[in-house]
């Protein structure tokens, strides 16, 4: 035994001694990883967080939370003798004369974007392969709980400069809190300690977004996480890879080495970023005062689609009683996101009742093969996705030389007319999808060689897919729909009449897929060539 | 029926491929020298680092193409740290791909809920411990620690009441009172008639008087836009006409929409467009909505002339300024 064996025996030794964490760890060094590019998002994700820690800790040993007001006398020379609030002269301080200090609010901004693009992409493979199935339904929850944190935290957090920019923006989060109905005058001058803009609102919020919010994110990231652990990270299907499997690589040393290696990768991509790509340049807005603002004020992406939305409201207002409803604000700003929010955090609970499948699902769908519920995320990606281009309408305005009416008209028409269209296109491309699987697994593959026969006809040669790839074209369930039950066979009505009638409707819905090929139909393809 | 719908025979897992540093030496030792050479990368870019923080002048520029002139300090430790993080974790997911094991591993999954007997002891152990507490027998313990600890939450919500004042009537008010003269922003010069030519464009504020301070709230509500136009051009009724000074309207410049200051005025059309969510507003017409998301017109603040010739305002605005709130009757 060598004298660094020896040493590392001696330590092990004397923490087993004191933890018990040997059996523990031996079991969990082994444990199994599936290895896919798309579980790779949740990874960036939960970089990108670490990052903002790091980064975010920095910057707060320069930056000043203060609205009081201070005259400018740093190092840049176009706000010399300006007067402003602390904060900001502050977050100049360490853009121009902290070293690193600029950098490291690129970094800190950039992973910022980078952590809610993740999010959002690893949001998408969760749905669009089914992996929020039981058992893991609470993780959706959480993934949900920190999609919305996120969007508060990335909000509070680049209004922390006071900038004209971000003060715009908490203009505009004002007047939301505002135009709640009956509480919202109080909860706003509560927030802000009197009239907007005040005094207190951005220690307030700093209080929140390097404190309490990350608190919370810490909590929920580790039940995430945990939950990934024990209850086993879901996989692709394929040969060999079954619901009461998992196939993949040990964590030590194969996947600590990707997992670990990978973290510095995002991490060096977000330096250079920080290095390269100037973001929030705060030094071109000045200060943040009422009376003002920036042609082309546009929110962070993830605020985008809240923003095209409220551009795109009709407007509406109801006086009634000598009180105001503003409509244009709260459908919008509060009504149509909250609607959207819920909707997504039911989905496990709602797909489950329509297929009436309560069992565990650990293999993951290919989207092709559940054409309803890719056809419906589609169809949420449509919606969002034009409200976000109305977010940057005159952004898009000026660069495509179109008027920001006709980019409104098209918006508020096609925010009603093409989410329903999606729904259809992207249901009929999954059954085509279907549809030439089946052909794969039964003809082959095309090869575009063409032979000429004796006869003088022309064929051309397919080639018979693997029997790996067969079965994994087929191995998928076809769900089957769930037959409405009127009446007993006694006569007696179905006393869940309506509920019955809904599901009965929505699972043949989903149900309708090709029919895939079966073993009978292989065989005696196979028999019939051969 | 069911009989046809037998699916395909799972084949198993693929027989392991092996890669060429599993099996060749040669390979093996190449693969080693690579990852080397990425963490000598790093640690070349962490040397990077530390000059450009030391040695290279926070005002060196450097001309490079695309991105143009650029600050030599900042893109030396960017990049330096860029390398320094970016290579080890390349070196690393190198390192794993071609040199550590990458044979699939099969593990077992079990399934998540508990044996029944478990969970029956469960439910007996929750059953036992709440009758031993006796809250069935004794409601009215129960009862009142109900009571208690709702009411225990109180304070916590009381406790915020001095975050801020009661609103009040502060949302109905500015400082825009019958007599106060419109200054210039910046500059508080009073203005003239004649200081405005036509199609022209001006921010004003309430005059301050002597020992007043101008605080952000005050602008938030206070600031108000001047445009001339020809008398000719208005459409206005006689009472809003006569708010009017030989072609000067005034507007308070927040956004009834969601407050963001209405900055962009198109002398062509004369129309007052809000940068934020494209409210438009007709000069012409009151400050009628055109387009956008606002529902409704800007305030339009009454002005005349005092003895001096400085405009002034006649009376405070008629309403609120700003965005909508649900005690606004209006």
């Amino acid at each position: 035994m060598s004298a660094r064996e020896r040493v590392a025996g001696t330590v092990a030794n004397y923490v087993d001694e004191r933890t018990g964490a040997a059996a523990y760890l031996k079991k969990n060094l082994q444990k199994v990883f599936p290895d896919h590019w798309s579980f790779m998002l949740g990874e960036i994700a939960l970089y990108s967080f670490v990052i903002l820690l790091l980064s975010g800790t920095f910057l707060t040993f320069w930056f000043d939370p203060s609205m009081r007001t201070v005259v400018y006398e740093g190092s840049y020379q176009p706000l010399k003798e300006v007067e402003m609030s602390a904060a900001y002269a502050s977050a100049l301080h360490i853009s121009f004369d902290v070293r690193g200090g600029l950098l490291m609010r690129q970094i800190h901004h950039w992973a910022a974007l980078i952590f809610m693009a993740a999010i959002v992409v690893h949001l998408l493979r969760v749905f669009f392969t089914g992996a929020f199935r039981k058992p893991r339904e609470f993780n959706w929850l959480l993934g949900i709980g920190l999609l919305t944190l996120g969007i508060v935290e990335g909000f509070l957090g680049y209004s922390l400069p006071d900038d004209l920019l971000s003060g715009t923006g908490l203009r505009i989060a004002q007047a939301i809190i505002q135009a709640l109905p009956v509480v919202g005058t109080y909860i706003s001058f509560f927030a802000f300690g009197g009239a907007f803009p005040g005094e207190v609102f951005i220690p307030r919020i700093y209080t929140a977004h390097i404190l309490l919010i990350p608190g919370i994110f810490l909590a929920l990231i580790t039940v995430h996480l945990m939950l990934v652990w024990y209850q086993k990270h879901t996989q692709y299907p394929g040969p060999g890879r079954t619901e009461k499997n998992v196939v993949g690589y040990p964590l030590m040393p194969t996947y600590m080495a990707k997992a670990g290696g990978f973290f510095f990768i995002v991490f060096g991509v977000t330096a250079f970023l920080g290095a390269v790509a100037s973001i929030n340049p705060i030094w071109l807005y000045g200060p943040y005062t009422p009376g003002q603002v920036s042609a082309g004020s546009q929110p962070d992406w993830y605020m985008g689609w809240l923003d095209g939305l409220v551009r795109m409201a009709p407007p509406l207002e109801t006086h009634a009683f000598g009180h105001t409803i503003s409509w244009n604000i709260l459908l919008p700003g509060l009504i149509i996101p909250g609607i959207l929010f819920t909707g997504m955090a039911l989905y496990p609970f709602i797909e489950s009742w329509i297929t009436g499948d309560k069992r565990e699902h650990h293999l993951l769908d290919r989207p092709r093969n559940v054409p309803n519920r890719t056809a419906l995320g589609a169809m949420a990606l449509t919606f969002t996705l034009i409200a976000l281009i109305n977010g940057g309408n005159d952004i898009i305005a000026t660069h495509f030389d179109l008027t920001i009416n006709q980019i409104m008209w098209f918006s508020r028409i096609g925010i009603i007319v093409l989410p329903p269209l999606a729904f259809v296109i992207t249901k009929r491309i999954c059954l085509s999808l279907q549809r030439a699987d089946r052909e794969l697994v039964l003809h082959g593959k095309e090869t575009g060689r063409l032979v000429m026969l004796p006869s003088g006809e022309f064929i051309e040669i397919h080639e018979e897919l693997s029997e790996a790839k067969k079965y994994t074209l087929t191995q998928h369930e076809q769900p089957k729909a769930i037959e409405l039950v009127t009446a007993d066979a006694g006569g007696v009505l179905n006393p869940k009449g309506i509920r019955a009638k809904l599901q009965a409707r929505f699972s043949a819905a989903n149900a309708e897929n090709i029919a895939k090929p079966t073993a009978a139909e292989v065989k005696e393809l196979e028999s019939g060539h051969h | 029926m069911s009989k046809e719908l037998e699916p395909l025979a799972d084949p198993g897992l693929p027989e392991h491929i092996h890669r060429k540093a599993d099996i060749d030496p040669i390979a093996a030792k190449r693969a080693e020298q690579q990852v080397a050479i990425l963490f000598s990368l790093s640690a070349l870019g962490t040397l990077l680092f530390i000059y450009s923080f030391f040695f290279v002048k926070e005002d060196a520029f450097i001309f490079l193409p695309i991105l143009g002139n650029t600050n030599a300090h900042q893109l030396g430790i960017g990049l330096g740290m860029a390398f320094g993080l970016f290579f080890i974790g390349i070196g690393a997911v190198h390192w794993a791909k071609t040199l550590m094991p990458d044979q699939e591993v099969i593990a077992q999954r079990h399934e998540l809920k508990s044996e029944p007997e478990d969970r029956d002891a469960l439910v007996k152990a929750a059953k036992e411990g709440a009758q031993a507490a006796g809250l069935g027998r004794r409601p009215l313990i129960k009862r009142s620690l109900i009571g208690a600890a709702a009411l225990a939450g109180l304070p916590g919500v009381i406790m915020l009441r001095d975050l801020g004042p009661l609103p009040g009537k502060d949302l109905e008010k500015t400082n825009w009172k019958t007599g106060t003269r419109l200054v210039t922003d910046p500059g508080d010069r009073p203005i003239k008639a004649s200081d405005l030519e036509i199609g022209a464009v001006a921010q004003v504020l309430p005059e301050l008087l002597p020992g007043q301070k101008r605080t952000l709230e005050d602008i938030g509500k206070d600031a108000v836009l001047l445009i001339r136009l020809r008398p000719a051009e208005f459409q206005l009724d006689e009472e809003r006409l006569s708010w009017t000074h030989e072609g000067i309207i005034a507007f308070s410049k927040i956004c009834s929409h969601m407050g963001c200051a209405v900055a962009l005025y198109e002398q062509t059309t004369k129309h007052l467009l809000c940068p934020c969510h494209q409210s438009t507003f007709d000069v012409t017409r009151a400050a009628k909505v055109i387009f956008g998301p606002s529902a409704r017109p800007l305030p339009q603040l009454a002005i005349t002339l005092d003895s001096e010739g400085n405009l002034i305002a006649k009376q405070p605005f008629s309403e609120p300024v700003g965005p909508s709130f649900w005690e606004r009757s209006s």
